[in-house]
């Protein structure tokens, strides 16, 4: 039908809802996958860099609403993902662009969306739920197709959502194998955990010569020190920190092979659990571009890329071979540890993608620390 | 680091006259840096040649001179107030130049005066060609790659470095003549010995062409400590090629993945650090469409028109940061005032888009070259922001007063499609309307694409609204379904468009919500009154309403809109200062306008903003979610009092004078009754409504006559007819977009033309002052230099004057504020206009008076009685100062239009002289809008008979003072005949050399040149005008300015021999 086919042009999908645990609905449209999806909603700021939270491991388990309303504006291309697929559980977004325009467009993300089968709502008001995430914290909800508006249909998946629980995330993410990559000339190796990691660490650190060796997140002391390397890389990763029991035992004795080591994220979280301090719950954490961090060292502000729910209790690390050296400057938590002058790790993600590329400087200082260690 | 302890009194200095390029922004700019300045406890002594500002207002500053921007201004009130800093970065291109002059050459250091904002070296790094260029390739960032060459051969060579096509620019050739894009060597060969032909020093530009890149740009701050942020990124809908203020644009940019972002981004952050630059910076980029490779086009190391809009656009205000910066402190001290908890080093984050669009004054200048280039030729904007992009280009278009309600410009439905597709590569101001028609005709988007280069992205949102459009249009039902009505009202459509162009009736209202520009998309809670409408469910503005409950009365103040000639920064000074005496008063002010340059716009100003366009719909539903107790229109101009009978009809209080005696003013009939009533003279007119009934009456009255369509603005499309064949070229170009309403015909009365401002109170009147014109009547009131007092007016009419003042404020039932022009001819006083509003002259006669007229007049519609405030009823008494306000224009930067003066405005802004006499605050007037007023070299005197028996007298005195005469054969022989040795000069028909050569030559320094006709850019007056106007010599086209030029240059004046004048003083 003619107007059916004009219709599609609007981003008028079949109906479909976002139930939040508190029993609030939003009544949008389907894009992407069809179904009913359960997970935490959050809200990432980011203007730009869609493909790369679609593909931020650390997103796993997670209903991501976008806080700019126009996403999809350059399309989907093969070039800037940050892993093998979209690990995220469902995706909002006030509209989505039917056209894109990008030299490197190759699909728009509708298609994209499907093809991952990650379930998509548009054509709700995204700000009014991300106000609502703001004030109550980040909470369960679902997308959904079924017909909330039945109060049957929605206490049973109320039930549903409210038990959900984000479990074993690390293990769900990580590789199974380990996995090298060599850069043109070899000058270091690093072992990177794969907690979840989003490649362009991998690549900032191929970049600058070091043959990283992509482990997965349970690999022991043991395994590591066999391999020798010149600097151990602590990645990202989705989940509750506190959860990874084990891998926090691992690092207690990774530690102890007193190796440099860079922790990013999640990285930074367990390598602060592993050292005796706490991790929090953020009431709806720090997800964006725009994030500003104080490097107490020099005094200065760094825009930053972050997108983590927990975050390490600063008081907790102190005196405990840690110091706070970072923090963030609109609500003051620790975005930085130093152990020691070959060991830091940043809860921010200097490797980008997406974001600003402000603080890459910390990938040199860890190639700088691998060459003087050498020596 | 905190405030620098070694600062305590800074010298500010502005931007001057409004002309094009610099504009209302830096009002804004620099009105929020002195706020910030005096927040600190420091004493901000300003200089600004500009009265009608607030930044010259006595509440800005502690000292305040409205005098020239020149270097000797600044030397002297260095001397006389010894400040210890200067700020450079906030008063435009004018403030830098200037105050790197003073450091350059020594004067600041030796006066003990440290430079704030940038140091010369920025400045020169960033602005000189080579230095930007050696810079730029120290850091690693590319430039467009160009070269200098004299020889076709070099062109050549070079062009094969950097690949075709290139553009060729001949060295000191006017408008680059001679130059071109070449797309082979063929043509580089052909266009490179043209143009060196044409070189006078043989040389050439070879520049890699990069038209039709995306500009992006991208507005960025640092400070002392080296932290670095950007604020803002915006995207021109017009590629590479139009300047980016005659460009629509769109921020955040659109069409860049995160690495082309962050690319650009690292390199905005990159050049500003190697500059070193204190403050804010704006990086403009081209960016190839089709790859990774950018090029950086410009920087400019200060504040500017992009950071005003990317301060409105993201609520991150830029100037304010900087002047802090300025005095020391780092971005990670500076508290976001937005949010209140976060700081000034963040990035905002938008939830929204916002579209810029320009307002150009080409409905004024018919004659003027449309086309769009390198040249910036707009005079203002507006901005308009949606959850999406077609909302915010809907809005746009609405809010730039064109006539328009969508995309659709009816005018256009005409054309061959041939003829559009040619239009639209050859860019003008209404290029989008044009795309629009195509689209809406099938051609595809990648057709226009291929031909304009605009990128994809924006064709494909234009088009979605073409579809729409088709989509509610489809079907016979009588009442559109609820569905493709959401789906329009979330697209932007007004209710009456959408009723239009579907032909069927809306199902139901949906009124508008409010959401709230906050920094950062939600992240934080945030108390910024700064709102925009959505047709989503939740209402912000509500319940910040609710949330906020004062108790206080409501009042909504409606803006001016864009700035354009006619309606500038004083209907915005007038609007400021009514907000700020009603939050005195102790009513809750709420502010409604669409211009992002001006400081109504800035969110603290009102106790809420409502970014939005101002029409009917738009602003019935600000009323639906303030209910005010009431509103005010009298000081928004025309585009305020154009709703008033909508509101009052809808039931809306209107505060101050009434919808119905404003149209007792406006509606030709009804002010002929009132104007008999009271026994007023006005000059015989009629009313017409085709050019046979024009000429008809134009034989009744007798020649000349003055022409105008009812309801104008700024004297749109006025002119004195001096024949049949006058009246019917203006009823052909008049009637051409359709004639709706009649136009005028008046008797042309050739007086002294006389203004008057005055506050009535329904019983008593006041009027501050009486202003004369220097140029007769017939030049518009705007263009006019005007002089308060009144220097030659006799007591009689004066109190003729005063007389007919209050009988029209009683009869007119004017509460508030009102404008009456008066021409006084053959002794008797005449009304030609009565406006009951504020108008251009308020901040001037506010300023001069020190009455500040929009406060009292605020007052006054409140209630208080011009008695109980203190004053008493008629013409208040004559200041000790006499103040000259002197036009300014912009016709460099306008091709083909004629400089003469006449009943149509031209003017963009306006400067002011205050002294003690008339001669001396002349002087100062005068040399605040840029003429030089040098004593030697040649005059070049052409006019039209009419003025030939007048200009003897002026041509003896420019003789006398020594100047060398030159006149076209007409007027040499009537000044030779006066024992006035004149050259003859050739006309351009008789052959070389002429008037042409001799203006090129260098001999002349003064023109004077009226004629009969002008406006077309064929005539020979226009080209010589147009010829001085390129040549930078300065032109005097009405007898009077050239009378009053003559005077001020015999009376031996220097500007370093008068005083200067604090006008806080006054």
């Amino acid at each position: 039908m003619e107007g059916m086919e004009k219709m599609s042009l609007f981003n008028q999908g079949k109906t479909a809802y976002l139930l939040l645990a508190d029993g609030r609905v939003f009544k949008g449209k389907h894009f992407g996958a069809e179904g009913t999806v359960i997970g935490e909603v959050v809200f990432t700021t980011g203007l730009v860099g869609y493909q790369e939270t679609l593909t931020d491991p650390s997103y796993y388990g997670q209903i991501v609403t976008q806080t700019f309303p126009l996403i999809g504006n350059y399309g989907v291309n093969s070039e800037d993902f940050e892993s093998d697929r979209a690990y995220l559980s469902g995706y909002i977004v006030r509209e989505w662009c039917t056209a894109p325009s990008n030299f490197r467009c190759e699909g728009n993300i509708d298609d994209f969306l499907k093809k991952q089968n990650i379930v998509g709502l548009c054509g709700i008001d995204t700000r009014q739920l991300t106000r609502i995430i703001r004030e109550v914290g980040v909470m369960n909800g679902a997308i959904t197709s079924e017909d909330v508006t039945d109060e049957k249909v929605k206490n049973e998946l109320l039930e549903k959502i409210k038990s959900f629980e984000i479990k074993d995330a690390v293990m769900s993410v990580t590789g199974k194998e380990t996995r090298v990559y060599e850069p043109e000339t070899e000058k270091y190796s690093v072992v990177l955990f794969d907690f979840g990691y989003k490649r362009n660490i991998r690549n900032e650190l191929v970049k600058r010569g070091c043959k990283v060796t992509v482990v997965p997140a349970n690999t022991t002391a043991e395994e590591v020190k066999k391999m020798n390397p010149d600097g151990i890389m602590l990645s990202n990763g989705p989940g509750d920190p506190s959860e990874n029991t084990e891998i926090i035992e691992n690092l207690k004795e990774i530690f102890k092979l007193d190796i440099p080591t860079f922790g990013i994220c999640l990285g930074h979280q367990l390598m602060a659990l592993a050292h005796g301090a706490r991790t929090e719950k953020l009431k709806y954490g720090h997800r964006g571009a725009n994030q500003p961090v104080i490097d107490l060292k020099s005094g200065k502000t760094y825009v930053t890329s972050q997108n983590h729910g927990y975050a390490v209790v600063g008081d907790s690390i102190s005196g405990k071979d840690g110091e706070v050296s970072h923090i963030n400057a609109n609500d003051h938590t620790c975005e930085g540890i130093r152990y020691s002058d070959k060991m830091f790790t940043v809860q921010f993600h200097p490797e980008a993608h997406g974001g600003p590329l402000d603080t890459a400087y910390l990938f040199d200082e860890f190639v700088d620390i691998m060459e003087k260690e050498r020596n | 680091m905190p405030l620098r302890s070694d600062i305590k009194k800074v010298l500010v200095i502005g931007s001057g006259p409004i002309i094009i390029g610099q504009a209302a922004e830096f009002d804004y700019a620099g009105t929020q840096a002195c706020r910030a300045l005096k927040q600190e406890g420091l004493e901000v002594v300003l200089v600004n040649s500009n009265p009608a500002t607030i930044m010259t207002d006595k509440a800005m500053a502690d000292k305040i001179y409205v005098e020239p921007l020149t270097l000797d201004v600044l030397r002297r009130v260095i001397e006389i107030e010894k400040p210890d800093s200067l700020l450079s970065t906030l008063g435009g291109q004018t403030g830098l130049t200037l105050s790197m002059q003073l450091a350059e050459e020594g004067f600041l250091e030796s006066h003990n005066v440290k430079l704030l904002g940038a140091d010369p070296l920025t400045i020169h790094k960033a602005e000189d060609r080579q230095a930007f260029k050696d810079t730029m390739e120290k850091i690693g960032e590319p430039c467009i790659p160009s070269k200098v060459v004299e020889t076709i051969e070099d062109a050549v060579d070079f062009a094969k470095v950097i690949d075709y096509p290139v553009i060729v620019r001949p060295a000191f050739t006017l408008g680059g003549t001679g130059g071109g894009i070449a797309n082979n060597e063929a043509e580089l060969r052909d266009i490179a010995k043209n143009g060196l032909r044409l070189s006078p020093i043989t040389q050439v530009l070879i520049e890699k062409c990069i038209s039709g890149w995306k500009e992006i740009e991208f507005e960025v701050i640092r400070d002392s400590k080296g932290n670095v942020i950007t604020v803002c990124s915006m995207e021109n809908f017009d590629p590479v090629g139009i300047h980016t203020g005659d460009s629509i644009v769109i921020a955040p940019a659109v069409t860049l993945s995160d690495r082309e972002y962050q690319m650009l981004r690292t390199a905005a952050l990159n050049i500003i650090s190697e500059l070193k630059v204190e403050g804010g910076c704006n990086c403009q980029f081209a960016l190839h469409p089709d790859s990774f490779e950018y090029a950086v086009i410009e920087v400019n190391p200060r504040v500017s028109r992009s950071s005003a809009l990317a301060s409105k656009a993201t609520g991150y205000p830029i100037a304010k940061v900087a002047a802090k910066i300025a005095i020391g402190y780092t971005l990670d001290e500076i508290i976001n005032q937005v949010t209140g908890k976060t700081y000034a080093c963040f990035e905002p984050a938008l939830d929204y888009v916002v579209v810029k669009f320009p307002k150009w004054a080409f409905d004024k200048f018919v004659y003027a070259k449309r086309t769009l280039g390198t040249q910036m030729k707009a005079t203002g904007e507006v901005m308009a922001i949606g959850p999406n992009f077609e909302t915010a280009m809907m809005k746009a278009v609405r809010s730039t007063e064109l006539g328009v309600d969508s995309m659709n410009m009816k005018k256009f439905k005409k054309y061959e499609t041939e003829k559009l597709l040619d239009m639209i590569v050859h860019t003008d101001d209404e290029r989008s309307f044009q795309v629009y028609e195509l689209l809406k005709r099938g051609i595809t988007t990648k057709q226009i694409h291929d031909l304009t280069k605009i990128d994809m992205w924006f064709l494909e949102k234009l088009n979605n609204l073409v579809k729409l459009e088709a989509w509610i249009a489809e079907g016979d039902e009588e009442v559109l379904s609820d569905e493709k009505y959401e789906c329009a009202k979330n697209f932007g459509y007004l209710d009456s468009t959408i009723e239009r162009i579907s032909g069927k009736k809306c199902p139901y209202h949906k009124t508008a919500v409010y959401k709230m520009v906050d920094t950062c998309a939600g992240e934080f809670k945030a108390e910024t009154p700064y709102f925009y409408s959505t047709f989503d469910e939740e209402n912000e503005a509500e319940e910040f309403i609710e949330r906020t409950h004062t108790g206080k009365k409501k009042v909504i103040v409606f803006g001016s809109g864009p700035i354009r000639i006619g309606q500038g920064i004083e209907f915005d000074y007038c609007s400021v200062h009514c907000v700020w005496t009603l939050k005195e008063l102790g009513y809750e002010a709420v502010i409604c306008n669409n211009n992002p340059e001006t400081v109504s716009t800035d969110f603290d100003t009102g106790d809420r903003l409502y970014f939005d366009p101002l029409t009917k719909e738009d602003v019935a539903n600000i009323i639906a979610t303030e209910k005010p107790y009431g509103v005010v229109v009298q000081f928004g101009g025309q585009t305020a009092i154009k709703l008033t009978r909508y509101l009052s009809d809808m039931g809306v209080k209107i505060l101050g004078t009434q919808a119905d005696d404003i149209d007792a003013a406006e509606d030709r009939e009804r002010f002929d009754e009132v104007l008999e009533k009271c026994g007023i003279p006005r000059p015989a007119g009629h009313t017409v409504m085709n050019a046979e009934e024009a000429v008809a009456a134009a034989e009744n009255l007798g020649y000349p006559v003055l022409m105008r369509p009812s309801y104008v603005l700024g004297g749109q499309n006025m002119i004195i007819a001096h024949s049949e064949k006058d009246i019917r070229e203006y009823m052909e170009i008049i009637m051409r977009p359709g004639l709706e309403n009649p136009v005028l015909i008046d008797k042309y009365m050739m007086g002294t033309e006389v203004e008057v401002d005055a506050i009535c109170d329904g019983e008593d009147f006041l009027i501050p002052g009486i202003m004369e014109h220097i140029e007769r009547a017939g030049v518009h009131s705007g263009d006019s230099i005007s002089v308060y007092p009144a220097q030659n007016l006799s007591p009689r009419i004066i109190d003729t004057i005063v007389k007919y003042t209050r009988e029209l404020a009683r009869e007119l039932h004017v509460i508030g504020l009102m404008n009456i022009q008066y021409v006084v001819y053959n002794n008797e006083v005449y009304v030609i206009e009565v406006n009951p509003r504020s108008s251009r002259t308020v901040p001037y006669i506010s300023k001069v008076t020190g009455i500040s007229m929009v406060d009292v007049a605020t007052k006054v519609i409140f209630g208080a009685k011009l008695k109980d405030l203190g004053y008493e009823s008629g013409l208040y008494k004559t200041a000790d100062y006499v103040a000259v306000k002197v036009p300014v224009f912009s016709f460099e930067k306008l091709q083909d239009v004629d400089t003469m003066l006449g009943p149509e405005m031209k003017s963009t802004g306006e400067c002011l002289g205050i002294a003690h006499s008339f001669e001396d605050a002349l002087v100062k007037g005068l040399l605040g809008a840029g003429y030089d007023l040098k004593k030697e070299g040649g005059v070049l005197i052409s006019v039209r008979d009419t003025d030939k028996q007048e200009i003897i007298s002026i041509a003896d005195k420019f003789a006398q003072m020594g100047f060398e005469l030159y006149g076209t054969s007409g007027t040499a022989s009537v000044l030779n005949h006066n024992m006035i040795a004149t050259n003859v000069v050739r006309k351009l028909s008789e052959g070389e050399p002429n008037t042409l050569s001799l203006l090129e030559s260098g001999k002349i320094h003064y023109m004077i040149s009226t004629s009969e006709k002008g406006r077309m850019p064929a005539r020979d007056s226009v080209k010589m005008r147009r010829k001085a106007i390129e040549r930078s010599i300065c032109s005097l086209t009405a007898i009077d300015t050239a009378r009053a030029l003559a005077k001020v240059l015999q009376s031996g004046k220097d500007i370093n021999d008068i005083e200067l004048v604090d006008i806080t003083k006054i």
